[in-house]
Formats: structure tokens, sequence, C-alpha cells
């Protein structure tokens, strides 16, 4: 954007594409396909995808069985091995490592948990998922580590890995247990292979991070000191990048558990998310709520298990007892309480703690005491905000919805107060900015299954070339191309409908908690608890709370996804602010400043990059979350997917999850891009 | 001490007509730096796009001295201590220690080179932020495989030697900038290294700790006479510590010679810059400018390593001559007022320069 060339260029892209907009909202009334991409033109990639996986199980499926019982094998070891020893017994093991890790608090939230888990009734469900988490987690460390270090030896392999891990990353995770179901059969195994696959690439990039930011010193010192290179990595590399590797674990491991716990669609294995997912199908909410808070206390726990031990590794502040002797006493005491046990003497088998009924019935009784509320809001924010993002002003404003009609004199009055802003924009600021005004208002007024899809491709085109040149352009073009020509472009309208007035909502009130957050200490620290629980937290669990009060549905999607995309943007924009160097903050002061000219014209200028990379992790954060959010009865992509789980379509889930992934990685580009090109502009 | 080193002295290394080109490198370079002259090569590496960091470097260093590389940042210093170690691979010319050629040397003959005769010190000291202070002293040892009780003893006494003994157990982070860089000394002698590369060692200290650091570091030199090659970007510290210094201006070595050769008869303008920042008089010794000869008994008498300061002192007090003796007392000759004049020959020729 730094080049005056590029600019124009750009300017261009955009007009064209505001041109081919207008041309093709005039002909879509005479022409169908305009709207409409005709089902004869479509090419069956999903059905080429299905017939090549049939020759991959054909060739390979002994292959693919025995890995299948390879794998079942330790899960089961362990698993039954967990259940053969008492509670109380494994119970004081958990608080020990706890302590070690976070010292007494930790242990003592450990200590409660377990009995909560115990009393409630769902030991076992829990011992079953972390049977699963133990086998999956190592097997993505492994494969993290081994990946990590070759993108950090060779540059090429990165080039190659990174957008492979970008992938799988973005790929909705179940959309490869589609493929995986074909290939290994169902059972807990697949969910074991899927969680393995998810969770490598936090792995992956915190172990080449972590070589990567070694510093040229240390390398030098390596080879000052006569390393070899075996000495070299094992002496210098990796101990100094450990840290970073810890850092790794940790997101492993939550990526672990937040899929095994999400695997459970796929099959009856009792573990924990089958609890939840089987009673929030049977809307026992009291029930599947007390699962999810038991998923939720297992993932609090792990996250600040392993990441205690990191924060340790970072500062060199081991407990002073070695690790050794406290296993031994460790070990000991827990032969203790099993012998205690097993005499009967600490058996506390007969208490229970069961509220699911009650809870039914509160929730019961609440839901009729506030419906009229939620329903108010439901069909608030569906009339007024979701329906004219999705069909458009055009149809949304109707005597049901708004109470009055979109009669051709208001139509005309809308496109002539366009025209104007647009005209007295480009007159008078830049035509770059009259442009985008009139491709923001025909958006606004065909919404996003309105709008024709040459214009869509068009304007995404012209917004890639905007930010990254051809290269970003031809991204989007693939893209949305692949995307119309496989016949998914109406779901992935609907996905683009429905994140898209998420992250519009996370925007707007994630923004603005983040500068409140960033103005007032004790909004900050009042909100950091509850975004540190929507972030640990496998968002499977969010669903539960949504689905009790508003059903399934649209609205109920779109919670689901504010819930889990709103975090990333009140941190960044939190973060960005107060970032912002005091030097500038005093310059403002001095210049005169009065506290909402400091925000305006000093703070969130200087912050926009964070802020920029806020909304680019709720965009990433909303369309991970679209295919959980299918469960709660979102259509589009995520549901696309979700059918082809239950059909074992391996095509059509490929493709679907693959859309997801593209998209999601073109806006990240864009994003990308668009802000590396911003800095250019700032350096010259 | 700062006399002109004797010319029979042993060379323990030396480099010969060294290039090195940052960037895309000319075909069959090496063979253009046997062709062309200087101007053309660096002409030639230049119309690349690429930047020639260091340009026909040629020295040598002698056993026992330290041999100072001073120069602004850019100007190649650091590339030149790294090229005569082969951290950086230089694109031509030739670099021998011992009489080796470190350049053709195999990796395993140069991993044995630096573990049992190269030591080093880095600007940002370079520790590892895993290891304790003992252990970051012993890490050369570990490498070597060095049995654990040997190399913490060794290690320990290292410690003592530069007075951490009581921080041993102390991480790098718990340690001062001043601290760590002790820790980096330590470190870099404990495989008793022949030739003692120190890169900037103390560049990055507050000025107070940087000429305590100094101080002892001289101290340490003193018992340990090693061969030394010192980075620095301070002419003051090159003039103090070092025998020789070799100036650096844009990958060429512009000037080479002891402190006094250098403060007495810079070699251009760049040098009489560094010269003029510095007060020559508490650099140069009396030895630097007095004459042998007789002299009157009744004459004050200075030392000959007294700083040249010592002298003016009694000349302001009205004294035209001075007796110059040694430690002992013993008469080496004289110096007189009108001796000084050298120095204030320097003067008038910046004026115009700096207005």
């Amino acid at each position: 954007m730094a080049d005056p060339l590029h600019s124009r260029r750009a300017l261009l892209g955009f007009s064209g594409a505001a041109a081919l907009t207008i041309v093709a909202l005039l002909l879509r009334g005479q022409i169908p396909w305009i709207l409409t991409f005709p089902a004869q033109w479509t090419v069956g990639f999903s059905d080429l995808i299905n017939v090549a996986i049939a020759v991959l199980v054909d060739l390979a499926s002994p292959l693919f069985r025995a890995m299948s019982t390879l794998l079942e094998w330790p899960m089961r070891a362990i698993r039954d091995g967990l259940q053969a020893v008492p509670w109380q017994v494994l119970t004081a093991g958990f608080v020990a490592v706890a302590l070690r890790a976070g010292g007494a608090k930790l242990a003592l939230f450990c200590a409660v948990a377990c009995v909560y888990i115990q009393t409630s009734g769902y030991w076992v469900e829990s011992l079953n998922s972390l049977a699963l988490v133990s086998v999956a987690f190592p097997l993505s460390v492994l494969a993290g580590l081994v990946m990590g270090v070759v993108m950090n030896k060779s540059r090429r392999l990165s080039s190659v890995l990174t957008p492979t891990l970008d992938f799988m990353q973005t790929a909705p995770a179940f959309a490869y247990l589609v493929p995986l179901i074909v290939l290994f059969g169902f059972g807990p195994v697949v969910g074991l292979i899927a969680s393995a696959i998810y969770a490598i690439p936090p792995m992956a990039r915190n172990t080449k991070l972590g070589l990567d930011l070694v510093p040229a010193d240390l390398h030098e010192v390596a080879a000052m000191t006569g390393c070899s290179p075996t000495k070299r990595f094992w002496l210098v590399e990796v101990p100094t990048a450990l840290p970073q590797l810890l850092v790794g674990l940790n997101q492993t491991i939550m990526a672990v558990l937040s899929m095994v716990v999400f695997a459970a669609i796929i099959g009856g294995f009792e573990d924990i998310g089958w609890e939840v997912l089987r009673t929030m199908r049977r809307a026992q909410f009291g029930e599947s709520l007390m699962a999810g808070v038991i998923i939720t206390l297992i993932a609090i726990l792990l996250d600040r298990v392993t990441r205690g031990f990191a924060l340790q590794a970072r500062s060199h502040t081991a407990p002073a007892t070695p690790l050794g002797r406290y296993t031994l006493v460790t070990g000991a005491l827990m032969a203790v309480i099993w012998g205690l046990s097993l005499t009967g003497l600490a058996a506390a088998e007969g208490v229970r703690f069961d509220p699911a009924g009650q809870i039914n019935t509160f929730v019961a009784d609440l839901s009729i005491a506030i419906g009229g509320f939620t329903d108010g809001l439901k069909n608030g924010a569906i009339y007024y905000f979701l329906l004219p993002v999705r069909i458009g002003l055009e149809k949304a404003i109707s005597p049901y919805t708004w109470g009055i009609a979109f009669t051709p004199a208001l139509q005309a009055v809308y496109w002539g107060l366009l025209a104007l802003i647009a005209v007295a924009l480009a007159w008078r600021r830049s035509v770059m900015g009259g442009v985008v005004v009139v491709l923001i208002g025909i958006f606004l007024f065909t919404g996003t299954t309105g709008l024709p899809w040459p214009a869509m491709i068009a304007i995404a085109a012209a917004i890639g070339f905007w930010a990254g040149g051809w290269r970003i352009a031809g991204l989007w073009l693939g893209t949305l191309g692949m995307i119309v020509l496989s016949g998914l472009w109406a779901p992935a309208m609907f996905s683009v409908y429905i994140c898209l007035s998420a992250i519009v909502f996370c925007i707007i009130v994630g923004g603005g908690i983040g500068v409140l957050a960033a103005q007032f200490g004790v909004i900050s620290a009042l909100i950091r608890p509850v975004l540190d629980l929507l972030q640990t937290i496998p968002p499977f669990v969010l669903l539960i709370p949504v689905v009790m009060f508003f059903q399934v549905g649209d609205f109920s999607a779109f919670l689901a996804i504010i819930s889990y995309a709103i975090a990333p943007m009140i941190r960044y924009t939190e973060r960005g602010l107060r970032d912002v160097p005091s030097e500038m903050i005093e310059a403002g002061i001095s210049t005169g400043c009065t506290p909402l000219q400091l925000l305006f014209l000093v703070k969130l200028p200087t912050a926009q990059r964070q802020i920029m990379l806020g909304i680019n992790q709720a965009i990433m954060y909303a369309l991970a979350m679209l295919a959980v959010a299918a469960l709660v009865g979102s259509r589009g992509l995520g549901q696309e997917v979700y059918v082809a789980l239950g059909k074992a379509d391996a095509g059509l889930g490929i493709m679907a999850g693959c859309a997801i992934a593209a998209i999601a990685i073109c806006v990240d580009r864009t994003f990308v891009s668009a802000l590396a090109g911003q800095q250019g502009t700032a350096s010259t | 001490m700062t006399d002109t080193p004797d010319p029979s002295q042993e060379v323990i290394l030396k480099c010969r007509n060294l290039w090195k080109v940052f960037g895309v490198e000319p075909a069959g370079f090496d063979q253009i730096t046997k062709t062309e002259s200087k101007d053309e090569v660096i002409a030639h590496v230049q119309s690349k796009g690429s930047l020639p960091a260091i340009c026909d470097v040629s020295l040598d260093v002698h056993r026992g001295e330290i041999l100072m590389i001073m120069g602004l940042s850019g100007s190649g210093k650091s590339t030149l201590l790294r090229c005569l170690s082969r951290l950086v691979e230089p694109s031509a010319g030739a670099v021998f220690f011992e009489g080796q050629n470190v350049l053709t040397l195999k990796e395993r003959a140069l991993t044995e080179l630096r573990r049992n005769s190269f030591g080093m010190v880095f600007q940002s000291f370079g520790l590892l932020g895993h290891l304790n202070a003992r252990d970051n002293v012993a890490f050369p040892l570990r490498v070597q495989n060095v049995p654990r009780a040997e190399r913490h003893a060794r290690a320990e006494v290292l410690l003592d030697l530069v007075g951490l003994g009581e921080r041993k157990g102390n991480f790098p982070h718990e340690l001062s900038g001043g601290q760590q860089q002790r820790v980096g000394i330590a470190r870099s002698l404990i495989a008793d290294p022949d030739l003692w590369f120190l890169d900037e060692p103390f560049s990055a200290l507050d000025p107070l700790i940087r000429r305590q650091m100094q101080d002892e570091f001289l101290r340490l030199q003193r018992t340990l006479g090693k061969t030394i090659v010192f980075v620095t970007h301070d002419f003051l510290e090159a003039a103090r510590l070092g025998d020789r210094i070799a100036i650096m201006r844009d990958g060429r070595l512009v000037q080479l010679g002891t402190p006094r050769e250098i403060i007495l008869s810079p070699a251009d303008d760049y040098v009489r810059d560094f010269v003029s920042d510095v007060p020559a008089s508490r650099i140069l010794h009396v030895a630097d400018l007095m004459k042998e000869g007789h002299a009157e008994a009744d004459l004050p008498s200075v030392r000959a390593t007294d700083p040249l300061e010592a002298a003016i002192d009694h000349f302001l007090s009205g004294h035209a001559e001075l007796r110059v003796v040694d430690e002992d007392g013993v008469l080496l000759g004289v110096i007189a007022r009108d001796d000084l004049h050298v120095l204030t020959a320097q003067e008038p020729q910046q004026v115009p320069r700096n207005g």
C-alpha cells in the first residue's frame, strides 16, 4: 500500500467490484444463475474424494485396523489401570502433582474438584476421558516436536509445513473425524487419533518458535566451546527453548482435552463428553450442566498444572524437594491410603451429590419466569440484527418484523441517502471511501444471501488485492471459486452470515469492553477470570447454557460463537491500549487532550495494530466454533460437516471442512498482509 | 609495555588479505581479490548490491599481546573477530593459527581447535539461562565430557578468580550485568585457551562498572598473560588496555599501531577524531615522550610508567626538566617541557574540522 500505483490499482479493483455488483443486482431478477449457482454446473469434488478414499481403504485397510488395535491397547490398559485404583488413592496422586505444580491453592482446588467429581457420580467417565487424553497427548507432543525441529532446521520444509499447520488448526476438528471413521471404523480410537492430530500444531509451532528464539550468541557459544551438532541441540538449544516447549505442552494438552470431549459426537463411548451430549440431546440440562462443570474443572486443572510447570522452568524456581524424593513420598502416601481404603476406613462411596433434578426444575421455572425477556432478546436480535445481515434490509423489513413495510418510496430514500454519503465522501475525503460506502450499502440492502455470487467473489478479490496484491486476491478467487464449483455456496454464505454477525458483535461489544478494561483496573480485574474461563473450557461446554435458555436455532449458534470469539477481541484491545507508550500519552496530555480525545486521537490509533490482530483472532475463533455450533442448530458449512459425519460421507465432510479452513486462511492472510503493508507505510 | 613489539616476537595468529562479503558473493570471488585492486573489488561487490564487510585485512597477533580492534559500529570489527575464529566464514584470504590454516580445517579439527585453543567472551554475555553460574562456567568441559566432579572443581576455581565464588549457585537472571560478564569471562578461560577473543565485553555495562571491569581485566591478564584479541568501539578503552590498536573503518584496516603511535601520528582524520576524544596526557606515559640522557640529580623525578599527567603537574609548578626513573629509582632519562609540544601540535589541526 506504500506505493501510489498499488493504491490506484486497489481503487480500480474496488470500483470494478462495485460496478459488477450493481450490474449483477440489476440482472438478478432476469438471470437466475446469478443468485443461485445451478446444480448441474457443480463439480462432484466430494464424490471424487470418496472414490479416492474407497481405494485407500481397500488398499490400506489392514494397516489402519492394525494401527487402531495398536492404539486401543494402551488406551484400554490405562483405562482399566486407572479404574482399578480406588478414587481416594488417585485423588492423593493428583493433589500431589497439583501441589508440586502450583502450590497449596491449586492442590486444594484439585482436592475439591476430585471430591466433586466422585460424589456427583462421574468418576469413571472422567477417568475414561483422561485415559484418552493420556494416550493422545504423548502422540501429539512427539509429532509436534519432530515437526517443530524440522521446521527450525530447514527453511524449505518450514514453508511447506506452515500452511499445513494452518490448515490443521483452522479445519474444524470433526471434518477429519469423517475420513478417520472411514479408515479406522467407529470407536474411541477414532476420537483418540483425531485428538492427537488436532493437537499437533500448537506443539509444532511452539517448538519452532522456541528454537528460533535461541539467541545467535548462544549458537556462537556452542561453536566456540566446540559443541557437535547433537550436543548443540541437546545442551544449548533444547534447554534454552524449554520454557517455550512447556507452553507448547500446555496448549497441546488443552487442545487434546477439548477434542477428546468433542469426539464424543461420533459414538457412545462412556466418557464425560458423551455424558454432556447425551443429556443435552434429551434436554436434561441439570445433568449436562453437572458434566459440563466437570469438564471445566478438568480443563482448569490440566491448564494450571502444565502452566505451573512451565512457569517454574521459565523462572528456575523448582520446588526445594528433589523430584525423586517427592515422588517416593507421594507413592508411599498413596499406598497407605490404598491400604486404608481396603480396610474400609477411608471409604466415602455412599455420599452422593446429585442436584441435577433440582437444577432441571430451577431451569424450567427460570425459563418460564424470564421467558418473556429471553424471547424478547432473541427476537430483537434476530429481527434487527441477524435477519438484515442474512437476507438484507430488502427482505428483513416487513410488517411482521419491523412493523413497517420497505416501500419503494423508502427504498428510494435509502438509495438516495447512500448515494449522497458516497458522493460526499468521495468528494471531500477519498474516492476509495465513497466506493467502500457504496459496497457496504449494497450489502446491507441485499444481505449475505441476497448478494449474487459473482459480486461477492469480486468484492473479496478486491479486498484481497488491496491488502496483499495479486497473491491474496488469487487466494480469495481460488477459495471462493472452489466453493461455488463444489455446490457449497449456499451453506458457505450461511456460515459467512452467522460468523459475520458474531464478529461485528464481538468487535463492537468486545472492543468496548477492552477499552473499558484498559481504562479501569477494576473492570480488567473483574473480567480476567471470566476470559480465562472462556478460553480454558472446551468450546463444546459453552453450548450448554446457550441451549438451556435459547433452544436450538440461529440465535443460539450466534451466542455460542460470540462466547468463544469475544475473549481474544477483549484481550487484544486491552493489551493494545495498555501497551501505548507512556511518552505518547504524556505528549497527548501536554498538548491538552481531553480524556476522550486521548482515547480516540492517541491511544486507539497507536493500538490499531493490536486491535486488528484481535479482530483476526476473533474471526479465527468464530470459524473454529462454527462446526461446534452446528450442534445447536446453525445451518451452513458446519452443519454440512455434521451431516456428513452422520452419513459417513467423507467427501462431503472433507470439502465442507476444507471450505471453512480455506476461508479462515484467506481471512488470516488478508489481515497479515494488510498489517504488513501498513507497517511498510508507517516506516517510509 | 607500550613499545613497538619486537618484530622477532612469535606470531600466534595472522590473517592475510581477508575479505568478507555479506549478501551475494560475486562468482570466483577468491580469484577476483587476487587480480583486481582493493577499490575495484569493493566496487564490484557493491555493484551486486552486496556489502563488503571486511576488505583486504592483513594483520599479525603476537604471543602475549593485547591487540585491540577498534571502530565505530558497522566498521566490521566484530566481523573481523568472527572471521579470525571462523564463526563467520571469510569470503577470501587466509587465517593462520600457529602456522596452521584455520580456513581449510575440517569440521572436527576446527571443533578441537575451538575446544582447546580458543576462548571467547560475548558482548551480551551469552550465558545459558537454565544453568547456574558454576554450570555455565563448566559448560565447555561438559561439552568435552569431563567428569562432573572435576569440571565443578575447575569451575569453582575460575569463579573465585573472577570474584564470584559466593554466587556459584545463582542463575544468570539473578546476577547483575557485571557479574554475568564475569561468569562469561570465567567460562571463556576454563579450557585454558591460547587465544582469548573478547567481543566488546564491557560495552553492555554501566560506565562505572565498565571501568571496574577493565581494571580487573588488566589484573587478570597480568597473572594469566594470554594472547588477546579485543574488540571495542571505545578508543579510551582501546588505549588503556591495548598493546596495539587496529582501527577499522568501512571494513578496511586504517591504522595499526601502539596507542602512542596512534595518538602522536594518526593516519587520517577518522583516526584523529577518535584521538581528539581522549585525554592524551592520561593515556600516554612518561616513557612515551622521554629522551635518554643525563639529568641533574637535584631535579624532581617521575617514573617512566607514570601517566604523562604526573610530569605535567611538575611542569606547571615551574620545572622545565624532570628526571625519569624506573621502579627502583634508577635513572632512565629525562623529559623536558618542550617534549610535550608533540601533543599540542595535534590540537590546531582539529579546530577547523570541528568548527
